[in-house]
């Protein structure tokens, strides 16, 4: 009896980790940033170079921070999600525009629409950087405390829109 | 001649394959630039995952070296440099993960896996002597006595 079943066990140890393993997403890096302050700046906006925004101004209300680059494929197949996002009006969404030629991003913008509330600029991608940004896009949740509580990486869908952010979206909304 | 010529294309293609990222940074303090290069070369591109910043070229590699160097030219420490990864792409960027409870598997596992196969290699080893050794009594002894010269008597007919 024996015999049979300690292969069996074997068996299933091995394919329970296999398992685990093909559903384990290497591309997905926890960021460390997720219930800690947003990191700060004070970057010029992308539709008005003299103006400059920090999230600092946007204390007290709960906010989106989508990174995107009129160079990213993925940009822009997440852009109308952003979009419809946006029309919902559930957040304030700033946009930083990472390692990009302003001129493009504005034309991008004209063309495809434009969801956020203010973009700011990172042409050497240093803001980028502290927010731990690796891959365009990324979406941060901030709280109205300034404290990140959710970070997406790669493009939203619009699963993504219905089952995650706007449902925390509102349990931000709640919070004082 | 044939022969050096083989050996001069392996050897360019080992030279090739060395080749490092091209924006390469000078810290004027020799002790530093060690530092630089050993840094470089234990923290992970997160774009490319399998190679360090020193090995490559992705865009985000070079903003990593940019910002690696930056901080030793303001005299910043390589814990310091360390601490500052970390904290904005987590343990990931370490290509050595620290020891934590959370990695503990990681580190242990291998050193359980071993014990683990002595102890199967140990109990087997075990259980076959315990077989060869096995002593008949006297009763027993007498009886396959017997049944060899039976063998033996049959045989001989």
């Amino acid at each position: 009896m024996l015999k049979y079943i300690i292969p069996l066990l074997l068996f299933i140890v091995l394919a329970v980790f296999l398992a685990l393993g093909l559903n384990l997403k290497p591309s997905e890096i926890p960021s460390p940033l997720v219930n800690k302050s947003a990191p700060a700046f004070s970057a010029p906006k992308l539709n008005a170079a003299n103006e400059k925004l920090s999230p600092a101004d946007l204390k007290g209300k709960v906010w989106l921070f989508n990174v995107w680059a009129s160079w990213c494929v993925s940009c822009r197949a997440e852009h109308p999600i952003i979009n419809q996002l946006a029309q919902q009006q559930a957040a304030v969404i700033v946009g930083l525009n990472y390692k990009d030629d302003p001129e493009a991003a504005k034309q991008w913008l004209a063309t495809l629409g434009n969801p956020y509330n203010d973009s700011v600029m990172d042409q050497d991608g240093r803001i980028g950087l502290d927010w731990g940004v690796y891959g365009v896009p990324e979406t941060f949740v901030m709280d109205k405390q300034g404290i990140v509580r959710y970070k997406h990486t790669g493009p939203v869908t619009g699963d993504d829109v219905k089952n995650i952010f706007l449902p925390l979206i509102a349990k931000l909304q709640a919070e004082s | 001649m044939m022969k050096h010529g083989i050996a001069i294309v392996f050897l360019m293609l080992i030279m090739n394959s060395q080749s490092w990222a091209v924006d390469s940074y000078q810290l004027a303090d020799p002790e530093q630039q060690k530092a630089y290069e050993t840094l470089i070369s234990q923290l992970r591109c997160l774009v490319c995952q399998n190679q360090t910043i020193a090995d490559s070229n992705a865009e985000l590699a070079g903003d990593l070296r940019r910002q690696v160097f930056e901080m030793l030219q303001q005299g910043k420490s390589k814990d310091d440099i360390v601490t500052f990864m970390t904290d904005r792409y987590g343990d990931f960027v370490l290509y050595n993960p620290p020891l934590k409870t959370k990695t503990a598997l990681l580190w242990l596992g291998p050193v359980a896996f071993l014990i683990t196969g002595f102890t199967v290699v140990f109990w087997f080893i075990r259980r076959k002597k315990q077989a060869a050794a096995t002593v008949f009594d006297a009763e027993k002894q007498k009886k396959i006595r017997k049944l060899l010269e039976d063998e033996n008597n049959e045989e001989s007919l």
